[in-house]
């Protein structure tokens, strides 16, 4: 439980073997000032961000934005539609590329594995895997699929930024199994209920707001990467193909491309694009929250 | 309890546990296939270059000579700017939301904090470039430079030769920001895990928050926070784009803080697109570099903290 004393009426009534000295008075109101500007300075750097974020990127907010495809060099007026959908795509196919093997490795971690020694390695591998520069697993996939298929495609995008999601729903899938109370899964066994029956019926309904949050977040995390995408779907002016080989357009690499572009309907798009992503990002990340406080509560 | 048993066949159970099992080999699949590409991919460049790859600061994609000495540097000194500035400013935030925080501004305080993780790193990148590098040009490079100049070591150190406002201390600052929530929250939990009654104890024989801070509070989570340190730092060497926005891009060895410079990361995500042969198999050793350093940097790390919840 928190205590807080306050401080100052202990620095200002004499304790009972003497006064609090002037020295270390000084040292205390040091440190509470400065960790409290720290987190002002923390939120308005948030503030600061989001609100010229919405400075630049509102007024750029236009319908072309939502229907017309990105605009070539030097041509006037567009929008980003092709941009946005390709996102969608790309994120959409790697979190249902990731989200079955994340639940499965989760739950072989958190119930079959436990202790073993190849849990705790894969563990390990998968914390490793959660904090590895997304960059590098740009260049895997690059190596892995974009060289032998020969060429860029929405494929190896999604391949990308499933690898980066896997770890999150890996972590998030443990932990919240791992909350399960051991006699249900008792309970379900006594009954007689093997065991794939006592994961999927029990322990997976138990944890299940845990584990939709960890998707949530999941996404969250990959809808705004770009260094993966640069190497694997990198991007086009164009809307995709159906078969997802070739460029994918897509919200992170359009932004990099316009925002450092010199021409000025490109810069506008890039706010407003960064501005479309970053709302949806913070709002996933929102309501991640938000469910799982809920599940707490009940 | 019939239909538990009508509706599991003996195959579907087995089933579920090779499924389980085999998507954990995947997440052990992938980090090899990470490591072996990297150096399948670079390996042509080590040989070509041997341990002068690492030591030579020359990159020359004409003539087709790479040396990889200023990335490295400048992946190494951006990453410990980030900390210098960010490690101090973590720990003072978990600090006040353990200690002195009123219990119901802790949440949102909080989730404030965490959503500074979630905002993409291309956001920063491109709000390091166009509004803090600004600003930061006019109001601290250009003072600081006339200041210093002339002056021996910090006159080299802080002078900037085109006061542009891109360069390495604004790579290093952009890195403190987002490397923050990281260090912050995880050294929030550990704090959090220290049984309060070390220090009700502490209080109750009169320390002030500092005392209880610098005498209880950080010796017993020590070790831990230097792990959420360490994490940090595995973030801050790996960050791409928000540094590929800020660092200027240049191959050039400088002692000044304002010059501009390139990382590993940014270099990669610069180039890779344009590079072929020798080239790319230069930047994928770069990126087996890149590895082999986050790798022992985010090791320590788990080792240290031995397990909390990252956000």
């Amino acid at each position: 439980m928190d205590t807080v004393v306050d401080n100052q009426a202990l620095a200002a009534a004499p304790a009972p073997w003497g006064r609090v000295r002037r020295s270390r008075y000084l040292a205390d109101r040091v440190l509470k000032i400065a960790c409290t500007l720290f987190t002002l300075l923390g939120a308005f750097v948030l503030g600061w961000i989001l609100l010229m974020l919405l400075y630049e990127g509102i007024g750029g907010l236009s319908p072309a934005v939502f229907t017309e495809t990105t605009p070539g060099p030097g041509t006037q007026g567009g929008g980003i539609a092709n941009a946005i959908v390709g996102s969608l795509v790309l994120t959409t196919l790697g979190i249902v590329v990731a989200t079955p093997i994340g639940v499965l490795a989760g739950t072989y971690l958190a119930e079959y594995g436990k202790g073993s020694v190849l849990a705790t390695v894969i563990r390990f591998v998968n914390d490793i895997l959660l904090a590895a520069p997304s960059i590098l697993i740009g260049l895997f996939v690059y190596i892995l699929m974009v060289q032998p298929m020969g060429g860029y495609s929405g494929w190896a995008g999604g391949v990308a930024l499933a690898i980066i999601a896997v770890p999150v729903i890996v972590r998030s899938t443990e932990d919240m199994l791992r909350l399960v109370p051991g006699s249900l899964r008792e309970a379900g066994a006594a009954l007689g209920a093997p065991m794939s029956k006592v994961i999927v019926m029990i322990s997976w309904k138990a944890a299940r707001a845990g584990m939709v949050t960890g998707v949530i977040l999941a996404t969250a995390r990959i809808a705004g990467e770009t260094a993966p995408l640069l190497f694997t779907a990198l991007n086009n002016n164009f809307w995709f193909s159906p078969t997802l080989m070739g460029g994918v357009s897509n919200l992170p690499v359009t932004i990099y491309q316009f925002a450092l572009a010199p021409y000025e309907n490109w810069r506008e798009l890039a706010w407003a694009g960064a501005l479309i992503i970053t709302m949806s990002i913070l709002a996933l990340s929102v309501v991640a929250r938000l469910i799982l406080r809920k599940d707490r509560i009940r | 309890m019939q239909s538990v048993r009508r509706r599991t066949s003996p195959v579907f159970d087995q089933g579920f546990r090779w499924a389980s099992y085999g998507s954990a080999l995947i997440v052990l699949a992938v980090l090899a296939g990470i490591i072996g590409t990297m150096i399948y991919g670079g390996w042509p460049a080590f040989q070509e270059f041997g341990f002068g790859f690492i030591t030579s600061s020359i990159w020359n994609v004409g003539g087709e000579q790479f040396g990889a000495w200023v990335a490295i540097t400048g992946t190494l000194t951006s990453a410990l700017i980030a900390l210098v500035i960010g490690v101090p400013i973590s720990i003072g935030i978990a600090i006040f939301l353990t200690q002195l925080c009123p219990p119901w501004l802790r949440r949102p305080v909080s989730t404030v904090i965490e959503l500074l993780a979630a905002v993409p790193s291309i956001i920063y990148g491109m709000w390091g470039l166009f509004v803090f590098a600004p600003l930061f040009a006019n109001y601290v490079q250009i003072p600081l430079t006339t200041l210093v100049e002339g002056m021996p070591i910090i006159g080299t150190i802080l002078y900037a030769r085109v006061p542009s406002g891109v360069g390495m201390l604004t790579a290093g600052i952009i890195l403190a920001i987002m490397i923050i929530p990281f260090i912050a929250s995880i050294t929030r939990d550990m704090l959090d895990q220290i049984p309060s009654i070390l220090r009700e104890s502490a209080y109750g024989i009169g320390c002030t928050t500092w005392e209880v801070v610098r005498h209880v509070l950080l010796p017993q989570a020590g070790v831990s926070i230097i792990g959420a340190v360490m994490l940090g730092l595995g973030r801050a060497l790996g960050e791409t784009m928000a540094v590929t926005f800020v660092i200027g891009n240049a191959n050039r060895l400088s002692l000044s803080l304002f010059d501009p410079s390139s990382t590993i990361a940014s270099r990669i995500a610069n180039e890779f697109n344009e590079a072929s042969g020798l080239h790319m198999s230069a930047l994928l050793a770069l990126g087996c570099i890149l590895f082999v350093v986050t790798f022992i940097v985010l090791a320590l790390a788990r080792l240290l903290i031995a397990r909390v919840k990252t956000p």
